[in-house]
């Protein structure tokens, strides 16, 4: 077999193994971007010794160019669980990417030291190696980024469940308290849940509160417009209340007309507007 | 050929939609209101489309048309009982059919309908709080 660069990282991978673990843990130690307090050392040291042997297997098919081979397959799970587990234990994901880079120096050490008298295979060597490492840091990091995009959604799917309550207040009157910032899919949501209770209860008036938006776009006006066109559709009126002195003037700077809507300035008076609509009144117990 | 019966209650017209619409059926609607308005003199018309699951932009507009035209001959309309498919519907499509009114149920739309003529509310209403 002629001495190539892969078949030499090969060998050094097959020989030194012991060796290399050791130089790639200290440099992994020792370097003051990897915070050990995030993992246990056992558990540290068993996945380097792991990544290492599973490197050394698919090495062997001489195939350093392309990591999505499948000789690399196991490689790459490996390293996607230990990319999620360290998403999870609050890694940067520089940390995540030191993991495979660190490795290295280790490796290029030992290759200068077997293929000193040897420069253009020295050479290759190095290339093959860089490119290896850098594909599977790469690698390291589409994981992470997909571990990080999987969090986020399922943090958003968590905040549609929350944040939609609709509240009945008294007899024939809802409340429906609005927290964060209104997008289409949030305000669909709310509208049928709306209209659904509105349905159920058989309410006259409805309050929206807006105390928990923090800011009023057109969109967002646009969208309560919707809700309360449809609530009307049904046969209920709408009051919106909660507006914050910055919002009035947002809504009045955007030239959106809320005239056709009864609006106040707190629940409060909201719901004593309600009640009287209702024939109702809140008076002392005496 | 297939019709929606108008019933008339006292002052009022009851018109029950309970058959998916379709728009000659919608236009007919509009023609046989619109004579029986003039017939009986009525003063309101209550249309319940509660059972109806599907309102397009045509049947839409046909209901605010028959408001507009019960409004022209003194006659006060409410459509009650839409479904909220229906009503978000209707405001995505952009119909939020202004000048037409609107009650949860035919016992609500009739209230509406009597107090808009001025009549005190019907002694078998069990509207007001308890």
């Amino acid at each position: 077999m002629p001495l190539t660069g892969a078949s030499k990282i090969a060998d050094i991978l097959e020989q030194n193994e012991a060796e290399l673990l050791q130089e790639w843990q200290t440099e992994l130690t020792t370097s003051d971007m990897l915070r050990r307090d995030l993992i246990r050392q056992g558990e540290f040291d068993q996945q380097c010794a792991e990544f290492l042997r599973l490197m050394r297997s698919a090495v062997q098919h001489q195939n350093l160019t392309d990591v999505q081979a499948p000789e690399w397959s196991s490689v790459r799970q490996f390293l996607a669980s230990i990319c999620r587990s360290r998403v999870q234990q609050g890694f940067t994901p520089s940390e995540v990417a030191l993991f495979v880079f660190s490795l290295k120096k280790p490796l290029f050490t030992r290759l200068r030291q077997a293929l000193l008298q040897q420069g253009d295979i020295f050479a290759e060597a190095i290339a093959d190696i860089t490119t290896l490492l850098d594909h599977l840091g790469l690698w390291t990091m589409e994981v992470y980024q997909k571990a990080r995009e999987e969090t986020i959604q399922r943090q958003q799917s968590e905040l549609l469940e929350l944040s939609t309550p609709v509240v009945k207040l008294w007899d024939g009157i809802l409340a429906l308290p609005m927290i964060g910032t209104l997008d289409s899919t949030r305000t669909q949501i709310v509208m049928e849940s709306l209209l659904q209770q509105i349905v159920e209860t058989g309410s006259q008036v409805v309050i929206l509160d807006i105390t928990g938006v923090p800011t009023v776009d057109t969109l967002v006006a646009q969208h309560l417009l919707k809700t309360v066109a449809a609530a009307r559709l049904m046969g209920t009126d709408c009051i919106i209340s909660g507006i914050r002195p910055q919002i009035a003037q947002t809504i009045v700077h955007l030239g959106v007309d809320l005239s056709a809507v009864i609006t106040k300035a707190t629940l409060a008076d909201a719901f004593a507007i309600a009640l009287s609509q209702q024939g109702l009144k809140v008076a002392p117990k005496s | 050929m297939e019709r929606i019966p108008i019933l008339k209650m006292g002052q009022f017209l009851l018109v029950t939609i309970q058959v998916d619409m379709h728009d000659r059926l919608a236009l007919t609607l509009q023609d046989d209101l619109t004579n029986r308005i003039v017939k009986t003199g009525a003063r309101g018309v209550l249309i319940d489309i509660s059972s109806l699951e599907i309102v397009d932009s045509f049947i839409g507009r046909v209901l605010g048309n028959i408001s507009t035209v019960a409004q022209i001959l003194d006659a006060q309309t409410v459509v009650v009982g839409m479904q909220p498919a229906v009503a978000i519907t209707l405001v995505e499509l952009g119909l939020s059919l202004t000048g037409v009114r609107t009650a949860l149920n035919v016992d609500a739309g009739m209230a509406l309908l009597q107090h808009s003529i001025g009549l005190p509310p019907g002694e078998n209403s069990d509207h007001g709080q308890s």
